[in-house]
């Protein structure tokens, strides 16, 4: 099992959606966050003073799959997510030991 | 040059000891009201009932805003003396609630967007004292010193004290019923002009914390606010718009400053602007300041705000005709160009510049154009409302864009840069463009003043509000710092006035965590 952290754009969400729902990945988690790589921040002007906001909004997702589906996920991740600028995100892929579903306590691959 | 100055510093001397013998006089009153009556005066004869004739001049003179009963109010006897008119009645009363609307909620909102999220409710606990506090000090005596006369029993032996407050008959807003007080308007009912002036007494202070937001203990502005309305406001509310005031021009003809102020100018955005500086300088920098993000929270609350403060601003000027007249008709208009001028010129002065036209900026002009116009609403043609909404959007931008950064105070949502500023401006430009043209009563006592050097009269009543202002400030300031402080503990103000000093949050938007 491997889980996969993907950071991207928070408009580009949908289209990453879609794209991993077409593999048949049936569940992930995403939240909002904020960070920055060399995208850096912007600076805003309210009246005389100027704010450089180094933290942009992202999207992350976390999806945890068997280690056969991986490849296929991350390449239909960066496809969908793409946009060619900078600030288009990272994908990351680390080793899971164990993954439990609550109501059964199924485990391993069977649980994700 | 040199005996101009002479003269205001007398004029501002004699403000300190004005302010003594309010003292005296609030504890004199409080002591004696119960026994204190109006004094009967002799009766005069009755003059003959008004036959048809006389009955339709009496209504004439209402349309025209006019007294009633002849020439000299005696010549006979009307059926309509002391009743208010229900047209300018009305209006007024609308008027007095818009001016409300400006503090509640539209000040609150253009503030408390413009703070951080953990001081939103401060500045609203700060809007909410004001109009509690200034509303019972009006109550009590503060309609009284303004707008009362008993410090000048005879009105053609001006007295200094006279000049600068106005007297103690309504304490406690005792006789200020329905019937009009003539002094100001023929046909507004008292009682309603006292709550519309308690408004703008309301909203006075309440500019003030926009300078100060974020930093200053909420009991710190209570008292400061309190003592304020002693030493500053009053004094200024009854020297400009007083019947017996020390720079009535329009209406004292034995007025020593000869100036005009149709709505407010000096009274409220020079002497709020003003003390709003000299407050937030004495109170230092906000924690962080010029390091820590400090960007307005809710920009959408902010714009809220504004358009509240410029609906509300029709009962402020158009309003402070005291009469749904045609003078109160022209302010309307004037209010409204330079209002759009001054906004619309502020946000194409960014775009210009920086190439993107703000939300802010356009927030900022027009209320940047409200404040300039406030004094000459009344008394300037919609063509000259233009002239200075364009002032108005170039000079303030000026200071709040540029001088502000290069001084270093921390005028946290620019009360000095917009209201001093722009009070200070429209004060003088006021000098200028006023014409007996649109507003006959310039024709009473300053016929030979407007066009000519009226201005010389009105940088003379600028000096003498910015010395009272300042020099208010810095006193009440003073002793607020060494009775109770002025700051709360570095740890409050960290985490938040709202939390701090309140015990609430502005936001909770989910309870589950």
């Amino acid at each position: 099992m491997k889980k996969i952290e993907a950071i991207i754009k928070p408009f580009k969400l949908e289209e990453v959606k879609d794209a991993l729902a077409d593999l048949g990945i049936e569940g992930m988690t995403v939240s909002e966050v904020k960070g920055f790589g060399r995208q850096k921040g912007h600076t805003e002007i309210y009246r005389g003073s100027e704010y450089t906001v180094d933290f942009l909004p992202k999207i992350k997702i976390e999806v945890v799959l068997p280690d056969d589906l991986v490849v296929k996920a991350t390449t239909a991740i960066t496809k969908a997510a793409r946009t060619g600028k900078i600030g288009d995100g990272k994908v990351f892929v680390s080793p899971v030991d164990e993954a439990i579903r609550i109501r059964t306590e199924e485990t391993g691959e069977n649980a994700v | 040059m040199r005996n101009l100055f002479s003269q205001q510093m007398a004029g501002g001397l004699g403000v300190d000891r004005g302010g003594f013998q309010l003292l005296i006089a609030v504890i004199v009153a409080l002591l004696f009201i119960a026994t204190v009556k109006a004094e009967d005066a002799t009766p005069a004869p009755t003059p003959p009932a008004a036959n048809m004739g006389q009955r339709v001049t009496d209504l004439e003179q209402y349309f025209q805003n006019a007294s009633v009963g002849g020439p000299t109010g005696t010549t006979w006897t009307s059926k309509i003396a002391g009743v208010p008119g229900p047209g300018h009645n009305a209006w007024l009363m609308i008027s007095s609630a818009l001016v409300l609307f400006m503090t509640l909620p539209g000040l609150a909102l253009f503030y408390g967007g413009l703070v951080r999220q953990k001081n939103i409710l401060s500045v609203m606990a700060q809007c909410l004292g004001m109009a509690g506090l200034v509303t019972i000090i009006w109550w009590a005596c503060g309609y009284s010193l303004a707008f009362g006369s008993s410090f000048t029993p005879d009105r053609t032996k001006p007295s200094l004290l006279g000049a600068i407050l106005g007297g103690t008959e309504y304490f406690f807003l005792n006789g200020v019923g329905g019937a009009p007080n003539t002094d100001y308007s023929y046909w507004v009912s008292q009682n309603i002009f006292s709550m519309f002036q308690l408004m703008f007494a309301i909203i006075t202070p309440a500019l003030i914390v926009g300078a100060i937001a974020e930093r200053m203990k909420f009991s710190a502005v209570l008292l400061f606010s309190a003592l304020w309305m002693f030493i500053v406001y009053l004094p200024m509310a009854h020297m400009v718009w007083g019947v017996t005031g020390l720079m009535n021009g329009v209406w004292n003809a034995t007025a020593s400053i000869k100036a005009i102020d149709f709505a407010g100018g000096t009274v409220v955005h020079m002497s709020s602007g003003w003390s709003a500086l000299i407050l937030c300088m004495m109170l230092g920098k906000r924690l962080g300041f010029g390091k820590e993000h400090m960007a307005p929270h809710s920009m959408v609350l902010c714009m809220v705000g504004t358009g509240m403060l410029w609906v509300g601003w029709y009962g402020f000027n158009a309003g402070s005709a005291l009469a749904a007249d045609g003078i109160a008709a022209n302010a309307f208009v004037t209010t409204t160009l330079a209002a759009a001028v001054a906004s619309f010129v502020w946000a194409m002065l960014e775009y210009a510049i920086r190439k993107k036209p703000s939300v802010l900026g356009f927030c900022s002009g027009a209320v940047a154009g409200l404040v300039v116009i406030t004094p000459s609403c009344g008394f300037v043609t919609p063509n000259a409302a233009v002239i200075i909404g364009i002032f108005a959007g170039i000079v303030p931008f000026i200071f709040v864009m540029k001088l502000k950064g290069i001084f270093g105070y921390d005028d946290a949502l620019d009360t000095f840069g917009v209201h001093a500023v722009g009070g200070t401006l429209g004060a003088i430009l006021t000098g200028f463009f006023a014409t007996a043209d649109v507003n006959a009563n310039l024709k009473t006592n300053l016929a030979a003043l407007v066009g000519k050097t009226l201005w010389l009269e009105q940088l003379k009543a600028v000096a003498l509000t910015l010395a009272l202002s300042i020099i208010g400030t810095i006193v009440i300031a003073s002793i607020v710092k060494v009775v109770i402080g002025l700051r709360p503990s570095e740890e409050v103000e960290t985490e938040g006035l709202d939390l701090g000093e309140h015990g609430e949050e502005g936001y909770i938007l989910d309870h589950r965590v």
